[in-house]
């Protein structure tokens, strides 16, 4: 029987003890076997079987053969029928079906099958009563089994929840020790501001107890800092368009100090997205702030005076650019003390710095109700920003204002100082200016100050900076220009006034400037001399002009053509000056007495108004020499009288006098006349400068002038213009002669 | 709401849940009224999916009892539910008693149930985790002391994977798990199929978005490619009840009608 039944469950069940020792006598096995397999397939079909195919027609050919001898059994009892309901439960055989298919099977076919033998009568009711307890023995073990897996259901959910309830105390708790523990103040509110819960170190930042902070609402927290735009960003949070924000913030504390913080906003969503509350986290960076704003201080200010420094002088000055309209007005007066340097050297540099604290502090409360910015530019220089748009007249009422701030004696230890100041005022729109153009024009402006004599101010004028730059540019450019070539020479014909026949021409130098054009010797001769660049132009000159002349004295050795040259007084002075006239003599060959030299009255005084000794030498070497623009300077006639002087040349503006028929005509007429009748007197000849009409000459021929020069007779030209007017007046002669 | 470690933190029992409404398709109660109403309503449109579900869970059972014949005694049972009955330590402790299993659950129901029936058997774990996050579930399972993953382990992902949509990349997920086994380790899996399926196992899917979470069905292609470079044993994936039925006659004529493919993989030594 057991081979059978190992038979039937296949290889699975090899090893398997057999699950019934013997079938009574009357058990069909077989047949016992038939039935199982059919009911197990039948449950196999009613819900899931936990087990192989092989198993389960196993287990089923034990209930069967189970069954079979409960029916055998005497006395007869039910009992096993629970057995089998209940193992049928057990083995998971629960499907709704499952007893109907066993109950049924057991009613049609399990005598018949499993207990042929057995008569009906007997099997009948004793069937009955196991498919009673069967039934009753499932449904009992289904219904633990169903109220077990409810209750172990239910069960698992409330430990589920315990877990998750647990696990967020955990969580809960692990935030709540960071809340109240950290170092960061941390407050939470809701969507209409009111603060939900503060932490320690919140409540310890704003001096409150985190009980009234709970009281408050965020919008009294307010401080009349607070950024531009904080609030608004704060509104954008609650309202769902920000999702954090970081600010510094200033707070009032309960005391009413005041405290800086960084400040940082987070909203928290509700699950839907609509905001629920906004979270703050808050640092107190009071000490850092404050260092940041004292360094800031410190580096915006100068530590002596206090004053702004030029850092922030120059920040101002900039924003004013920056942000000003174009016709905005700015003004600055540059200060500077004069003299300081003294002061420091002789009473020493505590002294000194008193004193310009003394003065900054002047300076800032006379410009203070006018709010204008005072700077310390560093040593002794102090500026003024006049940026409230200010005319012309109201920046230089700051600068009255500032040089009388300056001129109230000063007490300095057992010291009273007097001392000035001079300033630079430039004021105009921004627009026509920049801020290095503006500082420049302030340097320049307060140099002039200096240079007119301090304690003033001077208002700064473009015109005159642009002829000092000129003059820079020239004086720069000069002695490379001479090396260049860029200089040259002219002649402009002198006449004597009773043929108007040529009798000299006068040497002018001329520079081609590479960007200023050509330029007269009004131009330049001035800064030749300051820059004593004149000695070496001067011989290039007087080289050139006397070649020209030894040429023309070649050529018309008759004409006896004088050139007349100009001798600065710095070239007269120069002790080399003989020598060099008498080299250039010798070079070009030119007779002396054709070279003619004309000195100012000026250069003809030396020192302590002795005539110079080099005069004399000259006219030793028997060169003329002639005083030029005579009548301008302040002659001593005594001197004149004794100097070996040939010529006087009339200054321009005599002859320009005598034009006119009005009374300065008259006065000049006469003057001229008794310049003329002075000169004969003193054996000298007389040439008139700048003649430039017919009525010019006529007069000066009739007051008895020799010669004359200007415009009338004949400009400046080339030396080949004057040599063409040579040959011409030569041909001319030859005509006449022949 | 959710835990700091990421899985959901409320316990919803106004939505029915995945692993109880397949407990009452196995036959069990562990189950609500809202998760019956779902079965049946699920079960009145597809009268297969009883048989289905029943189906896959004797996949499960013959691929636990081959693994065991090939000598692994450690698994890692992902998106075991909750286990009525059939469970995998009840079949590989069945047949080796020293056989370890970890269970792995999302739905802290699950978790707790499991828990309860396991008190006592310490060679059982359960992890609370979401397949999505694989390297969590291979560091939990071997911080349980359960499994040891220097060792050979069968990781049983049993109708799981198709919980999981393409948008979760459930490609990197299978990748994560291969790579934290040894060669010599298995993989088992069971997914939904639309191939050779009626126009109602699609409805059924619909219904399926009502539990936690959607079913995705995919090809057999796709399934395959989740086995990546293990090496499938007999038969391959094939639809569950052909995956080597205990006695040639169980699959039954229609075995496609069960809409489901089953196979296991193995990680051979040139393979890893």
């Amino acid at each position: 029987m057991s081979t059978s039944a190992a038979g039937a469950g296949g290889d699975e069940s090899a090893d398997d003890e057999p699950p019934f020792s013997a079938a009574g006598p009357g058990v069909d096995q077989p047949g016992a076997q038939r039935y199982a397999e059919r009911w197990a397939r039948e449950v196999a079909s009613c819900g899931y079987v936990p087990t192989s195919t092989a198993e389960n027609r196993r287990q089923m050919l034990a209930h069967t053969v189970r069954l079979a001898e409960a029916v055998l059994a005497e006395p007869f009892t039910p009992q096993p029928g629970y057995e089998v309901g209940r193992a049928l439960v057990e083995a998971h055989l629960t499907g709704p079906d499952v007893l109907d298919r066993s109950v049924r099977a057991l009613g049609e076919r399990f005598r018949r099958v499993v207990l042929p033998d057995l008569p009906e009568p007997v099997a009948t009711p004793r069937i009955a009563a196991l498919q009673g307890t069967l039934s009753a023995g499932f449904a009992g073990a289904l219904r633990q089994r169903t109220l077990g897996q409810q209750e172990r259901i239910a069960q698992s959910v409330l430990e589920a929840r315990d877990r998750v309830e647990r696990a967020l105390r955990d969580s809960e708790a692990r935030f709540r020790a960071v809340f109240v523990d950290a170092a960061i103040g941390i407050g939470i509110a809701d969507i209409d501001g009111q603060i939900v819960d503060v932490n320690p170190a919140f409540a310890e930042l704003l001096g409150y107890s985190i009980a009234e902070l709970r009281e408050i609402n965020v919008a009294a927290l307010f401080h009349p800092d607070d950024a531009a735009g904080m609030w608004e960003l704060y509104q954008e949070l609650i309202e769902g368009k920000q999702d954090a924000v970081r600010v510094e913030k200033r707070y009032y504390r309960k005391d009413g100090s005041a405290v800086w913080t960084d400040l940082a906003v987070s909203l928290i969503r509700h699950d839907d997205g609509r905001p629920r509350f906004t979270v703050a986290m808050v640092e107190d960076i009071t000490e850092r702030h404050e260092l940041q704003q004292r360094l800031r201080y410190q580096a915006l200010h100068d530590p002596l005076t206090g004053l702004p420094n030029r850092t922030l002088f120059f920040d101002r000055l900039g924003e004013l650019f920056a942000t000003g309209a174009p016709d905005d007005r700015v003004g600055i007066c540059f200060l500077d003390l004069d003299g300081f340097k003294a002061v420091n050297d002789s009473l020493g540099h505590d002294l000194g710095d008193n004193l310009l604290v003394t003065v900054a502090r002047r300076l800032a409360d006379c410009v203070a109700e006018q709010g204008h910015l005072v700077a310390r530019m560093g040593g002794d220089e102090f500026v003024i920003l006049i940026d409230h748009n200010a005319g012309c007249r109201a920046v230089k009422a700051v600068a009255d204002l500032a040089l009388a701030a300056v001129a109230e004696p000063v007490q300095v230890g057992e010291h009273r100082l007097s001392v000035s100041a001079s300033i630079g005022v430039v004021s105009g729109p921004l627009a026509t200016t920049s801020v290095a153009e503006l500082m420049k024009a302030a340097d320049v402006t307060l140099y002039w100050a200096k240079a007119e004599g301090r304690s003033r101010w001077v208002s700064y004028d473009p015109a005159r900076r642009a002829r000092e730059q000129t003059r820079s540019a020239l004086i720069a450019g000069m002695s490379t220009a001479l090396q260049r070539g860029e200089f040259m020479v002219e002649y402009q014909p002198i006449v004597t006034l009773a043929d108007e026949a040529i009798c000299a021409v006068e040497a002018l130098v001329r520079w081609r400037h590479p960007e200023l054009g050509l330029l007269g010797p009004d131009g330049f001769i001035g800064l030749a001399e300051e820059t004593g660049l004149i000695v070496e132009l001067g011989r290039w000159v007087l080289t050139r002009a006397c070649e020209a002349a030894s040429r023309w004295h070649r050529e018309f050795p008759d004409a006896r053509l004088v050139i007349s040259v100009n001798l600065a007084a710095r070239q007269a002075r120069d002790p080399a000056v003989v020598g060099t006239v008498s080299d250039v003599l010798r070079q070009t060959g030119l007779p002396a007495d054709l070279l003619q030299l004309e000195l100012t009255e000026s250069a003809v005084m030396a020192t302590a108004g002795e005539p110079l000794p080099a005069l004399r030498r000259l006219a030793a070497l028997g060169v003329r020499l002639a005083i030029d623009d005579f009548g301008t300077g302040y002659s001593n006639l005594a001197y004149l009288r004794r100097l070996p002087i040939h010529n006087l040349k009339l200054a321009g503006p005599f002859v320009e006098g005598i034009r006119s028929s009005d009374r300065q005509g008259l006065v000049d007429g006469r003057i001229v006349d008794a310049l003329v009748r002075l000169a004969h007197a003193l054996g000298l000849t007389v040439t008139a400068e700048a003649v430039e009409t017919p009525g010019q000459a006529d007069q000066l021929r009739a007051l008895g002038c020799d010669a004359a020069q200007g415009r009338y007779f004949a400009a400046p030209a080339p030396e080949g213009e004057i040599t063409r007017w040579l040959t011409a007046r030569a041909e001319r002669r030859r005509d006449r002669v022949t | 709401m959710r835990l700091p470690d990421g899985l959901p933190a409320d316990i919803d029992l106004t939505r029915p849940s995945a692993a109880r409404v397949y407990d009452y398709f196995l036959g069990g109660a562990h189950n609500f009224e809202i998760d019956r109403q779902l079965a049946e309503q699920i079960a009145g449109m597809t009268p297969n999916l009883a048989e289905t579900m029943r189906a896959g869970r004797a996949f499960l059972r013959r691929g636990v009892r081959m693994l065991v014949d090939e000598g692994i005694d450690q698994f890692l049972d992902i998106g075991s539910g909750i286990p009525t009955v059939g469970n995998v330590h009840e079949v590989a402790q069945a047949l080796n008693p020293a056989a370890r299993i970890a269970y792995v659950d999302i739905d802290p129901v699950a978790v707790a149930h499991s828990r309860s029936i396991l008190a006592g058997n310490e060679h059982t774990g359960v992890i609370h985790a979401d397949l999505r996050e694989p390297e969590r579930i291979l560091a939990e399972a071997e911080k349980l002391g359960v499994i040891d993953l220097r060792r050979p382990v069968a990781v049983l992902l049993a109708g799981v994977v198709h919980f999981i949509p393409d948008s979760d990349d459930p490609q990197r997920i299978l990748a994560t798990l291969r790579a934290g086994t040894v060669p010599g380790s298995y993989l088992l899996i069971s997914h939904s199929t639309y191939e050779d399926q009626p126009p109602e196992m699609l409805d059924a899917q619909r219904l399926s978005a009502r539990t936690s979470t959607e079913i995705t069905l995919r090809s057999r292609a796709e399934i395959t490619a989740f086995f990546g470079d293990f090496t499938l044993v007999e038969p391959g994936v094939v639809h569950m009840p052909l995956w080597r039925p205990d006695e040639p006659t169980d699959p039954g004529e229609h075995p496609e009608r069960l809409g489901a493919f089953g196979g296991v993989g193995r990680h051979d030594r040139d393979a890893g």
